[in-house]
């Protein structure tokens, strides 16, 4: 158990002496996140959206397929990126590979299926509610789209925050394609996996502190941002 | 409320403002346990200074060290296994090996040394002390270039190891100090990871000294007729570096503990490989 | 304007797999008084609303206004028996129709403001709609259907389960939305209801019209022994 209270402690110094390295790690892990989730629900969302409103055939194999895919392996989807971002694979002249660019690419893939997923339900819901009126008003399919999105924008959100609690704490995709490379693609969770395997645990559950403290921080700052406290219903 | 839009400008512009300028970046893939070792600490930031190169370390096994040079997605590495850097030269992935410096492995076990370890003299009695007294022993198994050097030590005596006390968790170095730390096992390690390894609990070196466990690293260039976009004339710049009087300084008076990790040894150009 | 009535259903047939469920029914809505529609549970009373509206599938027979369908949409509105609300604010409700058809902000709000205040719900124009009661729930549908000015407003049961005071409020509602030209074609449940407010009849069984016409007539003296029944309180099957 002294470990953990030396966690506790090393997280502590390490915030109130504002670490350069931890500063540098720790906005280099929110660019990652922030950016992949933003991507994610811009792409998710629509799609979660349309298969809402739209009635076709193979409609249920999706949605089935888009729950299945939000269980992705990370190391599979890094697997994945790194054969097609590698200088021997088809998008190798980008020189992409061991960029943050990669790990955000590697996260999109991991955040949209759930982003989808997560939206697809509340919109569901929504839709059986909402049918027989958008139906009576004539509404068009557009129009539908953006009548759902607005009023269910709250569970987009927590679906959208869903995506970014499973992408902050990511490790094996991103360990892939960024490298883990020192002040270039070094995030929170790649930092605490070379801590543990240097056997410094103090300083890994430091930064596992810190990580968990950030991804309940800008939950809780979203919420409030968004007013759905105080309007006492998420 | 602020836009996404706005977020997501903000974050890329973030994230490509500290992005450098790909000319003066060398990327090398080098092996956990010369990363663990701390002297990438102590060496990348005096090439920074002394060439203007930005070397940037992609730390994983040696398998997979040299799957990224044969990807061209590394511009050298940095590795110890003699046979393998033998097969990437001699199919072309790399244009030379050049010797840098070596250490040893040592064999750290419980303290209490249930089979006797440390009255061995040799690396023969060592092993089979373990292997006869059926003691724990955690093995690597991630054909890393650590695990490749401790099956070739025990195919050396002729021990087959199998069984319940020989344990091959396919971890990397720290996470397999970790699980012989929490077992109370003996493993087979790098010198370096074991002085800057922090959860040593009862563990301690048993064995070392053997000539059989010295461990040559070597830097091999990747072949710039096979990956046009590496950066060779970086690559060359480091590799100048490493080998310089200044450079070979540097690893052999680097310490942990009071105690020197590296012998520097590198000579000409080794290209008859 | 242009008159989108009369409505004429020629054997329009709706079916719910595979079995019918509504007619054939041949039957011509016209302009002028409120048609009820009646009928015991079961009888198809709301699908006939739907099809009439265009919202249950014909699975054959037509059902025609005296202009082109797209046109005649735009000037008929439906109340469902429980109303379906948008998880908006009550102004934003009445609204909703208003900016589907491209009015502006301010030209929105200010008609459906006094949508609501026809309806007496101005006051609560800043609430949640789901945070209103049963009564001003229905009200607050009957605003946003009569925001657009339609020409024929459909309601189904708009005042089942709700108490004395909303039935005698909304029923005033209806009369006025009559007087400013609004045809209303309804199904009820309450007999007294239907007395108060229809001056024609459609009285439905087993999917089919069994008895039609004035409700004068229909009142004092129905044709068929089924409607007699009805008109009694007696189960009709």
């Amino acid at each position: 158990m002294s470990e953990f209270w030396e966690g506790i402690s090393s997280a502590f110094w390490l915030i109130i002496t504002l670490d350069a390295d931890l500063v540098d790690i720790t906005i280099r892990s929110l660019q990652v996140t922030v950016t992949a989730v933003v991507i994610g629900a811009a792409l998710g969302i629509p799609l979660a959206a349309w298969l809402t409103v739209n009635r076709f055939r193979y409609r249920r194999t999706t949605v089935a397929i888009l729950n299945a895919l939000m269980g992705l392996p990370p190391v599979v989807v890094g697997l994945i990126v790194y054969l097609l971002l590698s200088r021997s694979g088809p998008f190798g002249v980008f020189g992409l590979l061991f960029t943050p660019t990669a790990m955000i690419i590697a996260q999109v893939i991991i955040v949209t299926p759930l982003i989808a997923s997560v939206a697809h339900q509340a919109l569901r819901d929504l839709w059986a509610d909402y049918h027989d009126l958008l139906i009576s008003l004539n509404t068009t399919r557009w129009q539908r789209i953006k009548t759902l999105a607005w009023d269910a924008r709250r569970s987009l959100l927590t679906a959208t925050l869903a995506g970014f609690g499973r992408a902050i704490g990511e490790i094996g995709a991103i360990m892939i394609v960024g490298g883990n490379i020192d002040h270039v693609t070094r995030v929170l969770t790649t930092a605490i996996a070379l801590e543990t395997s240097k056997g410094n645990f103090a300083l890994a559950l430091g930064l596992g502190f810190i990580l968990i403290g950030m991804a309940i921080a800008i939950n809780i700052a979203i919420h409030w941002v968004s007013g759905t406290e105080r309007r006492g219903r998420w | 409320m602020i836009r996404p839009s706005t977020i997501l400008a903000l974050a890329f512009t973030l994230i490509y403002a500290t992005a450098v300028s790909a000319e003066s970046v060398v990327r090398m893939a080098v092996t956990t346990s010369f990363h663990n070792s701390g002297l990438s600490d102590v060496l990348v930031p005096l090439i920074g200074e002394d060439t203007g190169i930005e070397v940037q370390l992609i730390v994983v096994g040696t398998g997979q060290a040299l799957r990224l040079g044969e990807a061209g997605d590394v511009d050298a590495v940095l590795v110890h296994s003699r046979a393998a850097e033998d097969k990437f030269v001699a199919a072309g992935f790399g244009t030379h090996r050049r010797e840098i410096m070596y250490n040893d492995f040592v064999i750290v076990g419980p303290s209490t040394d249930p089979a006797g370890v440390l009255a061995a003299e040799v690396i023969e009695t060592a092993l089979s002390g373990i292997s006869t007294s059926k003691s724990v022993f955690v093995s690597r198994g991630d054909d890393s270039g650590t695990h490749k050097r401790e099956l070739s030590l025990w195919s050396k005596i002729g021990v087959d190891v199998s069984g319940s006390w020989y344990r091959e968790l396919g971890s990397g170095m720290g996470a397999t100090l970790n699980t012989a730390s929490a077992m109370n096992a003996y493993t087979l390690t790098d010198r370096a990871s074991w002085l800057n390894f922090g959860n040593k609990r009862e563990l301690r070196i048993v064995f070392e000294g053997d000539p059989e466990l010295f461990n040559q690293y070597v830097f091999i260039p990747v072949n710039p007729d096979r990956h046009p976009h590496v950066n060779s004339d970086g690559v060359r710049l480091v590799e100048e570096w490493l080998v310089s009087a200044k450079g070979q300084t540097t690893i052999g008076s680097y310490m942990i503990d009071g105690q020197t990790l590296f012998v520097p040894n590198a000579q000409g150009n080794d290209s008859s490989d | 304007m242009v008159d989108i009535l009369p409505l004429t259903l020629s054997k329009a047939e709706v079916r719910r797999a595979g079995k019918p469920i509504l007619g054939p029914i041949d039957l011509a809505i016209t302009t002028g008084g409120a048609t009820m529609v009646l009928g015991p549970n079961g009888a198809g009373k709301t699908t006939f609303l739907k099809a009439c509206h265009g919202i249950a599938r014909l699975a054959s027979g037509g059902s025609d206004w005296a202009v082109e369908r797209s046109e005649a949409e735009l000037h008929q509105s439906y109340v469902f028996q429980s109303p379906i609300l948008l998880r908006r604010r009550v102004l934003a409700n009445v609204m909703y129709p208003l900016k589907l058809r491209g009015y502006s902000r301010s030209d929105a709000a200010d008609q459906a403001l006094s949508a609501l205040t026809n309806v007496g719900l101005a006051d609560a124009k800043d609430q949640m709609a789901h945070d209103l009661s049963g009564g001003e729930k229905q009200k607050l549908a009957i605003a946003r259907a009569l925001v657009t000015k339609p020409q024929v407003l459909f309601l189904d049961e708009p005042t089942a389960s709700l108490d004395g005071r909303s039935k005698r409020e909304i029923e005033a509602i209806l009369i006025a939305a009559q007087r400013d030209g609004t045809k209303l074609i309804m199904t009820t449940h309450d007999l007294g209801q239907a007395r108060r407010l229809a001056h024609h009849v459609v009285f439905l069984m087993h999917g089919k019209i069994h008895e039609e016409g004035l409700s004068e007539t229909f009142f004092a003296g129905p044709k068929t022994e089924a409607a007699q029944a009805f008109l009694k309180g007696d189960i009709v099957e």
